[in-house]
Parts: structure tokens; sequence; C-alpha cells
């Protein structure tokens, strides 16, 4: 354990930024650079404003029911500019533009949140195991262990019955689950990583094991980290639907792409309903994924220390 | 329709390889009948168990009526036949009924079916060492010692039901009920054979080891795939059957059951919320409506401890005329359900519905009385804001009806509500402690007669979920019990329940499903669905 | 080694003790009970099964006699919702379904995930690359309960080539819309975490010297690249296998297969006690045995690993 002179640690933390700077313009440039990234980054946005501003469009309110259309829905609540109900109606006779855009706004908030839980706690948990290693990395893992395997629905199930449903709740429960594959992932890359010069090196000047671990195990990890937390987030928006079958989290007449999508399913794919029910919420999250996914990689090359 | 005939050629092969004979026309239609006489029916879940003493659910009960045969079997319109027993008779007191035995009728082993066999099969139901959830059905016949066996104070041996001798079958009641007959058509009465299951123990129900006297015997069982049944060559009417196999399949997702319904993998399975219309369009043939003893219904919290706003009954009152049924079985539902203002179901056996006044308003009447009675007890538009909570058990139609309920109650009264879905353990806890405004709910007739329905809203019953308590609704169904004509009293519950409005009734429940056309004989008049695959025939397509 | 792995495994005794004691806590504190209906049992009736069951006992004496029955009997007990059925039954039944098709879809999704992986890293940020990262995504950004009914509403209705459910033993007809439901949500996955180390593993020094002596590519990425670069994957397939051969809610209900992946929803709905122990367990012996395999493997990879 090396005693730390405040001074040192002071202007250690003040030239990080400067450091931090030169990374992350050289970083942007490497970014903007891939076309796919950017293309999908301005998906991402022009999601995001529809997500965030299509309220302001939509002639309905997301929960008021046309008693008109209910039921004759294959005839009248086809998707029209005439009627205003640009997506149509979904099956309760509800506007299906309105409803998508709070779903997308919603399922957007959950993949996120989802994602950075994953990319905080698990690899920070997986890299400290994998660093430590030993009889601690050992009790780290089996914890890991045990959560993946207990029955996850009744954790759920409690969080409903003990604090009521709320979308803390929701976040809650998504957060929970997110991060155990990440922590293994971590933890596994960090098992290689320690053995390499730089960090031997690192120890050898005796630097403090949580430093070595932020500022030389994380970084090197960030590449597989963003890929992963981006695998996370379609994860994530389909485990929310799941969790409201529970009745923990999103309620009616709120909704989310997971739940729009799957009552649009059962609808349309055995040759019936009306099929703009699936297919405008389940473009939305096929757009958001794809969009995604790309800037995903896209950060990951640009991230990458080596990759110049 | 293309692809269901490419598939109908596959399972011919299946059945030729079988090498199972055909029969070139039905004994009594004269129908030419199809070479490959099989059956398959869609099931929700593996049936818990095939046990009649243990049984409980619809499903389990479908395979069972093929697998076992009772005192007394069913009729297409649900009127007692000849079973087991070829008649009975009933003294004087209307105590002690005896039944005559069938001499012929056998175990799929070769052994006769004995009086014997139901005393053992009734006391084991009862034991509580069986530990059956249904053992509360004997006590329900008022068998003689029921109530005593099932609390575990009397010996099972003490149950009044005796065997005269192998053909004959004596019941002693507590009370004389008139549609004792009609219940020992189900299954817990079935007959089992004490030395099969004292053999196989808790094993005895897996094919190869169950010994059963119905007109099939169990093949094959696949936990969560299917259950197949074939034919019992030792069936006493054999001659007569039909159909040589007949095979549940597990199917859990409703759209998928239509889905391999349409691709021909089987011949029967429900038709999912708001298909209905469609499937009659291109299948008009195929797709049935029938009722179905079940009323669909909301519960109101009326514990004194609930929301003021509940207790006030004109506020009730307003909730359930705002509540427009016709959309709601015309447009959402739309298969054959029916609009209901009262509990018990139209189709229950010698029951008449009463005529409460709002039955006979149009919409907008009623929708202005509720606005009135709103204003009048000083909420809605003019006075306090309201807001209650609906909850249900997660599932699409259950959520469709309380989104429009909710938007009704907005619409025309102002009233706002928040809807909150629950898993279905967590939903009946949660109802059952009396944590909610207004709970879905529905009840199905255990048996059919409209005391089945009512007496649910009586103090003592544990489904009364909203906890209505009122002793003069308790003491008209208690006499409603031994009146000779019990009609005026139900007319007099359901007009208290229509002024009081602990529940406001919904929908009569219809059972919609698709059945292969080649198929006939099923009971589409049997307000209870007990279909048995015996009087079932599959005909010839040309 | 062999120490390492012997300790492992009598580290896993006491980790799968805490997991059912952990799991006996959950459901006993979750709200209803496996004999709760609509249409409540009489309180006589009630005690009568709680008593065959032995669930009138303290929590406490439940979970000891659970243990104890696993050690002495290897007996899960019966079902408490299929009365007919034993744990080990369902499961004796259930688990050589999802075996099949969770073996299969991983053997799809990993021979080509990994290729995919490996042809969008060699060819970074080119057509290639796109279409490879592309198509991986595209196969699986499907939710598998729109691509279960998709692949039967093409297979069945449509060209009339394959069953749209049921398992009959694992006829071959029945089990390959399972395995393309289930494979092709780990495919994308596991084809952008190949992608992603195999970059890395390729810009670094010793790969850059190879290429720099002039070794042809292919033998530079099966002999030197393909190792190093796989060690993240393998991270994520342990669990992932472990998912994948235990099924899935979605395909087992979906198609009616009878496999055990639907016990893990259902069973907990049902508050079937026995049954969520049993596919529990199950969960936690197979997590440990392959997160042990996973740990094995890279040490044998990267023999400069130290546990």
């Amino acid at each position: 354990m090396a005693l730390t002179d405040p001074a040192t640690e002071a202007s250690r933390t003040a030239t990080r930024p400067e450091k931090g700077r030169s990374l992350w313009t050289d970083a942007r440039r490497r970014f903007l650079r891939n076309r796919a990234a950017t293309a999908a980054l301005a998906v991402l946005v022009l999601i995001a404003i529809f997500a965030f501003g299509g309220g302001f469009v939509a002639q309905y309110e997301r929960d008021y029911v046309d008693f008109t259309l209910i039921g004759i829905n294959a005839s009248k609540g086809v998707p029209s500019f005439e009627t205003g109900h640009y997506f149509g109606t979904d099956a309760e006779g509800r506007d299906l533009f309105a409803r998508t855009v709070q779903g997308t706004r919603l399922s957007l908030l959950i993949g996120i949140v989802g994602s950075l839980v994953a990319v905080v706690v698990g690899t920070l948990y997986g890299a400290i195991s994998g660093y430590l290693g030993g009889r601690v990395d050992s009790v780290m893992m089996r914890i890991v262990d045990i959560l993946m395997s207990i029955p996850f629905m009744f954790v759920l199930i409690l969080l409903l019955v003990i604090f009521g449903r709320s979308l803390l709740m929701l976040f809650i429960g998504i957060g929970l689950i997110s991060w155990l594959g990440m922590a293994r992932i971590a933890r596994g890359q960090t098992l290689t990583i320690k053995n390499k010069e730089f960090v031997e090196a690192a120890i050898a000047t005796g630097v403090r094991p949580l430093t070595i671990i932020l500022r030389h195990i994380v970084p090197n990890l960030l590449g597989i980290v963003v890929v992963y937390a981006t695998l996370l987030i379609p994860e994530m928006i389909i485990y929310e639907s799941f969790i409201s079958f529970l009745g923990l989290g999103v309620q009616e007449p709120n909704t989310s792409l997971g739940s729009l999508i799957s009552s649009g399913a059962s609808q349309v794919l055995n040759g019936g309903g009306e099929p703009w029910q699936l297919y405008f919420p389940l473009f939305f999250f096929v757009a958001t994924l794809f969009a995604f996914f790309f800037v995903g990689d896209g950060l990951r090359d640009a991230l990458d220390p080596k990759d110049r | 329709m293309a692809v269901r005939s490419t598939f109908r050629a596959a399972s011919l092969l299946a059945l030729l390889a079988t090498g199972a004979m055909a029969q070139a026309t039905h004994p009594e239609t004269g129908d030419p009948l199809a070479e490959n006489q099989t059956f398959s029916w869609r099931i929700l879940d593996e049936v818990p168990t095939l046990d009649p003493g243990l049984i409980e659910d619809v499903d389990s009960g479908s395979i069972a009526r093929q697998l076992f045969e009772g005192l007394y079997n069913q009729d297409a319109q649900g009127n007692i036949v000849p079973g087991v027993a070829l008649d009975h008779t009933l003294s004087e007191d209307g105590l002690t009924y005896t039944f005559n035995l069938r001499p012929e009728a056998r175990w799929s082993n070769g052994e006769p079916v004995t009086a014997n066999d139901f005393v053992y099969a009734w006391r084991r139901a009862a034991d509580p060492a069986t530990a059956s959830p249904y053992s509360w059905y004997i006590d329900l016949m008022k068998v003689a010692g029921a109530a005593e066996v099932v609390a575990g104070e009397a010996a099972p041996d003490t149950l009044g039901v005796r065997a005269v001798d192998d053909h004959t079958l004596e019941v002693t009641l507590t009370q004389p009920i008139p549609y004792f007959p009609q219940m020992v058509t189900h299954y817990t009465t079935y007959p089992v054979l004490q030395s099969n299951i004292e053999e196989h123990g808790d094993a005895w129900t897996q094919p190869g080891n169950m010994v059963s006297n119905g007109a099939y015997v169990l093949s094959e069982r696949v936990p969560q795939e299917r259950t197949v049944v074939t034919r019992n060559e030792n069936y006493w009417d054999n001659a007569n059957t039909v159909l040589n196999e007949v095979s549940f399949l597990i199917i859990n997702d409703e759209n998928q059951g239509l889905t391999r319904w349409i691709a021909g993998e089987l011949d029967a399975t429900d038709v999912p919320i708001g298909q209905f219309p469609r499937l009659k369009e291109e299948y008009p043939e195929e797709v049935h409506a029938v009722p179905n003893l079940c009323t669909y219904y909301y519960a109101i919290n009326v514990r004194p401890d609930s929301d003021p706003a509940l207790l006030d009954v004109r506020v009730r009152e307003a909730l359930n005329l705002a509540i427009d049924r016709d959309v709601i079985v015309n447009s959402i539902l739309a298969a054959g359900q029916l609009p209901a203002y009262t509990l018990a179901h139209p189709a229950t056996a010698g029951y008449e519905v009463p005529e409460v006044p709002i039955a006979t308003m149009t919409q907008e009447e009623r929708n202005t009385r509720a606005q009135e009675l709103l204003a009048e007890a000083g909420f809605g538009p003019e006075g306090e804001p309201l807001t209650f909570e609906i909850i249900y058990n997660t599932d699409q139609a259950h959520q469709q009806l309380a989104v429009a309920i909710g938007q009704m109650w907005k619409q025309t009264l102002g009233v706002e509500t928040t809807l909150a879905n629950q898993e279905w353990q967590t939903f009946l806890d949660t109802r059952r402690e009396g944590n909610f405004q207004i709970a879905r709910a529905a009840w199905c007739a255990d048996y059919n007669e409209a005391s089945t329905f009512l007496d649910l809203m009586t103090a003592d019953n544990e489904s009364n979920d909203p906890r209505y308590e009122n002793p003069e609704y308790d003491a008209l169904m208690e006499e409603s019990r031994t009146a000779a004509d019990p009609q005026p009293l139900y007319t007099q519950a359901e007009e208290m329940l229509a002024r009081d409005m602990p529940i406001l009734p919904i929908y009569f429940y219809a059972k919609d499903f698709m059945l292969d056309a080649s198929i006939k004989g099923y009971a589409f008049e049997n307000a209870q669905e007990n279909w048995y695959a015996k009087d079932m025939y599959r005909i010839a397509q040309e | 080694m062999l120490t390492f792995i012997l300790r492992r495994l009598l580290v896993a005794i006491p980790t799968i003790l805490i997991l059912i004691v952990i799991s006996f806590v959950l459901m006993f504190a979750a709200p209803g009970g496996p004999f709760n209906a609509e249409r409540p049992l009489p309180p006589d009736v009630m005690a009568n099964i709680e008593a065959r069951y032995g669930l009138d006992q303290p929590y406490a004496v439940q979970i000891f006699n659970y243990v104890k029955n696993i050690v002495l009997h290897f007996d899960f007990g019966p079902s408490f919702k299929y009365r007919d059925q034993t744990v080990s039954g369902l499961i004796a039944q259930g688990f050589p379904v999802t075996l099949t098709y969770g073996t299969w879809a991983f053997a799809v999704a990993v021979v080509f995930g990994v290729a995919l992986g490996v042809v969008a890293a060699v060819r970074q940020n080119t057509w290639v690359d796109y279409l490879a990262t592309g198509s991986a995504i595209g196969a699986s950004v499907l939710p598998n309960f729109v691509l279960g009914p998709l692949l039967v509403l093409v297979f069945t209705l449509w060209l009339g080539w394959l069953p749209a459910g049921g398992w009959y033993g694992g006829q071959w007809q029945y089990v390959i819309l399972p395995v393309a439901a289930l494979a092709t949500s780990y495919l994308a996955a596991i084809a952008r975490i190949m992608r992603s180390s195999m970059l890395e593993v390729m810009n670094s020094g010793f790969i850059r010297t190879a290429r720099a002596k002039g070794l042809p590519m292919r033998r530079i990425i099966l002999r030197h690249a393909l190792k190093p670069a796989i060690l993240p994957v393998l991270s994520y397939l342990g669990p992932a296998f472990v998912a994948m051969i235990t099924g899935s809610v979605v395909v087992d209900v979906f198609f009616s297969t009878g496999g055990i992946g639907q016990y893990f929803v259902n069973a907990a709905l049902n508050r079937d006690y026995s049954v969520i122990m049993g596919v529990t367990i199950l969960v936690g012996v197979l997590t440990i045995v392959f997160n042990l395999l996973v740990d094995i493997l890279y040490a044998w990879i990267d023999p400069k690993i130290r546990y």
C-alpha cells in the first residue's frame, strides 16, 4: 500500500482533463470518419426527436379511446392523415402514433438506464474481481453465479409488493439483472490485461490498486464494454415487457415498444388483424437497435487505444 | 384452406401406419366416415392430474371424461343419460338414492365395474389423506357424513355411500337435493379401481399403469406437449365408439393455437380475443360460439374501510350505468357474449334472468341517469373529482376491457381511472385481502344451477371479494336451498344485488372455438361443455 | 490446476446451499402459494393439502427437509401443480428437449457468429464489415416472440414445409424452427463481441510483427489471432450456453416443445415451489460448472493467467 501525497494526487487529477481532451478529440475525429457510425448516430438523433417531440404533432391523447373505431379497426382505424391517426389505431381504439411516441421514449430510457448500470456496476465489479484475484475473486464471482441462478421473478414480485409500482422500481428491476453478464466479461478481460507490461510497471512503481483499475484496466476494457452495452439495449427493452407483465413498471395507459410489439405480433402473425399495429412499433425498435449497434461499433473503433 | 389439406394427408399416412380399420358409415346418422378416426383438441397447459379424485380444473376434467365413466353421462344437450348406472330409485323422503349398475360394465383390464369401485372412489375423494382440492364436492352433494370426513372428524368409511351388492349402489343424503342426479355426472364421482391405485401408488395415472372404465385408455403422456388416449376395447359400448384416438395438444399461446389449427395440425382450438369476426368470415362453417356458464364482473370494495365515494351507492350505480355493455360485447369481444346486468348466467338450467331496470334503458338514458346520480352524490365535473384504480390479472382481454371501461367512465362521468395489472397469484392475494377499489373478477358454474352463482354474494362465501354482507340476502339464499321452486327467491336476490351493487356485472361468457368441419357430434348445446369423444366422429370429405 | 479445480468444486457446495436458501426465502416471501386459486379452498381442505406436502412445517424445517431428501435420496419431491408428476420426472422429460435444441442453436450461433465477427474485423470499415455486421444484427434484431410467429408464418402457413409446433421425440422437422428462433438472438452478440476483440488483437504488437514478416493473412488469423481473440467471447459463452440448453420460455411456450425453459416462468407464476427449486438448482449447477470450464479454458489459452 503506497501512501499517496495529496499534492501529487491533486496534480494528477488536474492533468487528467487535458489528457482526456486530446484523447476525446482523437476519438471524435475517428468516429466521424466512420460513415456507418455517423449515419447511425443521425438516425438515433431522429428517433430521439420523434420520441421527445412527437407528442406535439399527435392529434390525440395516448389514452383516448375512440369508441367509434373500436372493433372496426380494420376498415376505419387504418393509418391516415385525414383522421389524424397517422399510425392508425391500436386494438383498443387508441391513437397508435401518440402511443408509439410515448413507447419509444420510455424504451429508449430503459435501454440506456439498463446499459449504463451494466457499464458502471458491471465493469467496476468485474475489473475489481479480476484484478484482485484469489479469494476475493472467488467470492465475488460465486455471488454472480448465485445471482444468475436465483428465481429472479420473485425478486421482481417482492419489489412490487413491498415498494409498489413506479418507474423507479422498473429501473431498479432492470438494473439489478443487467450488470451480471458484463461483470463476467470484464473480469475475464481483466485477467489477461493484468499480466500486461504496463500494468506490471504500474504495480512496480507502487500505484494503488484502485488507481490501476481505473486508470489502466478500465480504459482497456472500454472496447468490449461499449459493444456489450449496446447488446444489452434490446435485451432490456424486451425484458421490460416481462417486468410489466408481473405488474411492476409500465402500466396502462403508458406503454413501451416491447408491449406494443407483443400485442401487435399476437394480432397480426396468423394472417389477420391490422398489420400496422405491429409494423410501426417494430420499425422504431429495429431502427433503434441498428443505430445503437453501429454507433457502438463505431465508438469501439474510435476508443481503441491501439488502433491508430 | 389449401394448407389445411396438405397436413391432412400427412396425418392420414400416420394413420395407415397404425393399421386402424375404417368404418364405412356412422351407425345412427349414416354419415360416411373418414378412414382417419382421430381427433385433436387444444388445451392451455399440462393438466395437473388425471386422477378423478384430485381433479379441479376443466381441462383435466375433459380428459378424465374420456377415460372414466361415472354413474350418469350427459347427452349433447346436457341431459343425463345412463352411464355405468342404468337408472335409480329415490326414497320417499328424498334422502336415499339407489342406483342400478350396468352388469356388463368393465374396467380396461377386463374386471367388472362394481358398486364397490364407486364406494372406494367417493371415500377416497373425501379422505383427508388423499388431500384432494375438490373433496368439498362430496360435501356439496350433501352425502351423509361428508363434512365430517373432509374435516378429519370421522373415518372415511362413515360416508353415506354403500354397495348393497355388486351392481347396486346406495347413497344417503343429509338433505334432499333435486339436482343430485345431475351432480353424479361430475368427474369427482367417477369410479377408480382400488387394486390399481394400491399397486402403483402416486404413479397410477401414468400411461401403462392406469386402468380406467371409460371409452378410452391413456396411451401417451408427454408433459407440456401432449396427452393421447386410445380406444378401450373392454368398454361396454365399444362397438358404438367411432373415434379411435383423441390427442390433447398443449398449446399455451392461443394465437399459436389458431396458427396450428389453420395449418391443420389440430381439429379444435380457441378463438383469440378480437379474431372472431374475421374468422367468421373466413371459416364460417368451422367457427363456433356457444354459451359458457361464466359471468364477468367488476367487484367493488364495499368493506367499511373502503374509499368513502365507493361506499355511496349512487356512485356505484353511476359507474354501473356508464358502462356501455353493447360496445363491449359487440365491438370489443364480438364473439357471442351477452351483456350482463345481473349475476347468474342465462343459460343456467331452470333459471330465468330477472328484468332489472337498467337492462331496459337505452345507453343515452343510462348515461344521463349516471351523470345525475354522480352529481347528486356531490362528485363528478361539478363536484369533487374522482379517481379509481382498477386491478386485473395480466391478460390482453382484461386489459382491453379495463381500458375501455375506464374511458367510458372518463368520457361520460369525468371519473379518472388508473389501471394496475398484476401477476395472477399477487392479484388473488391483493383481491382477497381487500387492497383494491375495483377489481376484475369472473365466476364459472361449479354445477348447472343458479345457486352456484348467487351463493357468491353470501356473507360467509370466501369468494365474496367485495365483502357484501346483507343478512336479508343470506336468508333468501338459505331459503332457496329447500324451496320447491327457487326461481322467485333468485329473482329477489338478483334484484337486491342490482339495488346494492357490490358488483358491476359486465358480460356473460361464450366459448368461441374453431372445430374442423369433418368432426361431428360435438356437444354444442351442453352449457357446461361436457363433451364425450365416444359420441363424436369424423366424416369422410370428398 | 488440479487443486484449483478441486477447490472450485468444493466451493460449489456452499454456493448451491446459499442459492437454495435464498430461493426459498424469496418464494416464501412472495404473495400467494401453490394451492391458491380463484375459488379459495375450504380451510379444512387446505389444511389437508398443506399437511400432505409438508407446507404446514416451519420454513426452516421445510428447507432442511428439502436438502436432506436431495442429499440422502436425490429426491426433488413431487410437483405441487402437476400432481401426477415428480420434479425429477419433469426435468428428465424436458431437459433432453432443451438440451437438443439448445446445443444445436449454440453450435449455429457460435459457428456463424465467430465467422462473421472475424470477417468483419479483418475487413474493418469496408462494405464486407458492414455486410457481415449488418447481417448478424439483422438476424437477431427481431425479438424472438416476433421471430417465432414469423418463421411459422413463412415455413408453415406459406411454404408448408415444417410443422408449427410439437416435439414428437425430437424428429428433425420439429427441431429446426426452435433452433432458428433461439440461435439468432445469440448469433449477433457473438459476432459483435468477436469482431471487437479480434480488432484489438489484430492491432496488437505481435500480429503487426507477424504481418510485417509477410506471413499469409489466413495463417496469421488461424494460428495467432483467433486464440487470444476468442477469450472475451468465452466469458460470454459460459452463461450463454447454460441459458441455451436450459431453454427459452418463448420457444417452449410457442412451439409446445415440452422443454424445461417454460418452467422458469410458469412454475414461478404457479408458485410450484418444488419445480422452481428443481430448475433453479439445475441452472445453478450448470452455471458453476460452465463458468469453471471457461476459467480452465482461459488458463489453457493464456498460460499467464493465475487465479
